[in-house]
């Protein structure tokens, strides 16, 4: 759990961060959304010490950040940022391996955690573990930083606009990854963005920050529903009921009985089965799960669910 | 093997069978000496005077690179960061006085011979070096300090894993220079009784005689070329090791 009570940074006479207090339970995600100046990054390196704190303080899991020295307290806080920061001079698997050796690990321990996180990002460890960073392709690149932010199995990972250089298909599947990790760890993750997608589909949580000040810390659907201000509504921008249909599931909208056509799958979002509606105009399609049809959805339902929230 | 490697290799087998046995080599120089003047220079051996040449520069070149290297990590600390216009300053002046006025300065107080040319060698050798530690240091790619930040290295493991070995091939840049520099200038340390290749050079100068002059401009111009050369070769393989071949090529 991260608690932030009443953090502000001043630079000169600029106040960067204004009294922002907000926490992130364990496990969830906390996507901080704001245009560039809003202070999010700021707001997230103050988390790690990156940027100490003009006032206010951070408690991870009650303890108070200041209380142990900066670098101590990075290491147990996994960190990584967009264009992902690998040492060039580094194979992949040193890189991977940096907190682990700085906190003393044996090396048999680090190659085996090397090679695990290899598995996971799905980069093979015999093909991948001594290659350089400038050998691999973007999409790799930030795979392993994000592989080397966890290796140090840490309960907490901040991340800074990672997935920013990647190409759209790439970022997706990035994406996807994450949320994967985020449930097999249950690591609490605060992530940076200025995509307000990003966020409703990353955050299980999101912070929408303008300068400096946190203007709303709420679910997704609590965002898209009841915007706190104008500005969070203009972030979200004039697609809310898209936006809102892609946060749930078709299996949550099926009832029973037959549609024609080729089925969705259950575990596609409300907003993929409407579109596929409207384009083979179709007024239901057959819910499919696991191979075995078990319903159909309706566009009536989809529609309905894309209302407004009363 | 490429024409160029080719070439220097065979520069420098001449050079080593000039320096063991420049006899051999008399017929070349034979017509440049005038009133039945010794062909080849012959007031003490020509490979004593490069080795003590060369020893010379490297003495010269090792403490400036310390002194260099060391000064430029302490500027780009935190704590150092204000001594940073006061060592640039410094080793400026190093670069712009002239090496004979360090010199005629450095003979009364240290006296005659090697003393007061390494001196010379040593201040002269100081600017290239801090320069280029300072551009390799301060240089790095934003990214990856402040990924080493975010890890958790301490100040000494950011230098020692990341900072440092990534400036090298920027540093040894500034080495090479530093050398090929001190190479040239240590010749001008025999007017004060050093024992270098000028030597060679002043005696064919004021005998008139220009295969001395010849010899040791010969000598002294293959071994700067030589290890020019070889230290860019050492450059490219770190610059390539080191994984910034992209950024080199770019």
């Amino acid at each position: 759990m991260i608690d932030i009570q009443e953090l502000t940074k001043v630079y000169g006479q600029t106040t960067v961060v204004d009294k922002v207090s907000l926490t992130v339970e364990a496990g969830d995600v906390c996507a901080i959304v704001g245009t560039s100046g809003s202070g999010k990054t700021t707001l997230l390196r103050m988390i790690n010490r990156l940027v100490e704190p003009t006032s206010g303080k951070v408690l991870i899991d009650g303890q108070d950040t200041r209380s142990v020295p900066a670098h101590e307290l990075r290491r147990r806080i996994g960190y990584a940022i967009q264009g992902h920061g690998l040492f060039p001079h580094r194979t992949v698997g040193q890189n991977i391996g940096t907190v682990p050796h700085l906190l003393g690990w044996d090396a048999a321990r680090i190659s085996a955690r090397v090679d695990e996180l290899l598995d996971l990002f799905q980069l093979d460890p015999a093909q991948f573990r001594d290659r350089m960073p400038n050998e691999l392709s973007g999409g790799q690149q930030q795979r392993v930083g994000v592989a080397r932010a966890l290796a140090a199995e840490p309960n907490i990972l901040l991340m800074d606009e990672p997935f920013g250089a990647l190409d759209p298909v790439i970022r997706a599947k990035a994406q996807e990854d994450l949320l994967a990790i985020q449930k097999r760890f249950n690591t609490t993750i605060v992530l940076v963005t200025h995509d307000m997608e990003e966020a409703i589909h990353l955050g299980s949580r999101i912070a929408v920050m303008d300068g400096g000040k946190l203007l709303q810390y709420a679910t997704p659907q609590d965002i898209l529903a009841n915007p706190a201000t104008d500005f969070v509504a203009e972030l979200i921008g004039g697609d809310r009921p898209f936006r809102l249909l892609s946060l749930a599931r078709v299996a949550s909208l099926v009832q029973p009985g037959e549609a024609k056509g080729a089925p969705i799958q259950a575990s596609a979002s409300l907003r993929e089965a409407y579109a596929e509606c409207l384009w083979s105009g179709r007024d239901a399609l057959p819910v499919s799960d696991n191979g075995q049809l078990i319903g159909q959805v309706s566009r009536a339902d989809l529609a309905r669910a894309a209302a407004r929230p009363s | 093997m490429s024409i160029g490697l080719v070439i220097r290799l065979l520069v420098l087998a001449l050079l080593v069978v000039f320096l063991v046995s420049p006899e051999t080599f008399a017929f070349l120089f034979e017509p440049l000496a005038k009133n039945n003047q010794p062909v080849i220079y012959n007031q003490g051996s020509l490979l004593d005077l490069t080795l003590n040449h060369l020893l010379i520069v490297l003495i010269a070149t090792t403490l400036a690179t310390a002194v260099a290297v060391g000064l430029a990590i302490l500027v780009t600390r935190p704590f150092g960061a204000e001594f940073l216009p006061l060592s640039r300053s410094l080793a400026n002046v190093g670069q712009t006085f002239p090496p004979v006025a360090v010199l005629a300065l450095a003979v009364p107080m240290l006296g005659f011979g090697t003393a007061p040319t390494l001196v010379a060698l040593f201040l002269y050798g100081l600017l290239p070096i801090f320069e280029n530690t300072l551009t390799g240091l301060t240089g790095l790619p934003p990214s990856v300090t402040e990924a080493a930040r975010g890890m958790g290295m301490t100040g000494s493991q950011r230098l020692i894993r990341v900072e440092l070995p990534l400036a090298l091939p920027v540093i040894l840049a500034g080495v090479r220079l530093s050398t090929v520099i001190s190479l040239a200038t240590a010749t001008i340390g025999s007017t004060v009784a050093a024992r270098t290749l000028g030597e060679v050079i002043i005696a064919g100068l004021l005998s008139s005689n220009t295969a001395f002059v010849l010899q040791g401009g010969l000598i002294v111009g293959a071994l700067a070329v030589l290890i020019y050369d070889g230290l860019s070769a050492i450059e490219r393989a770190l610059t390539r090791r080191t994984g910034q071949g992209a950024r080199a090529n770019a």
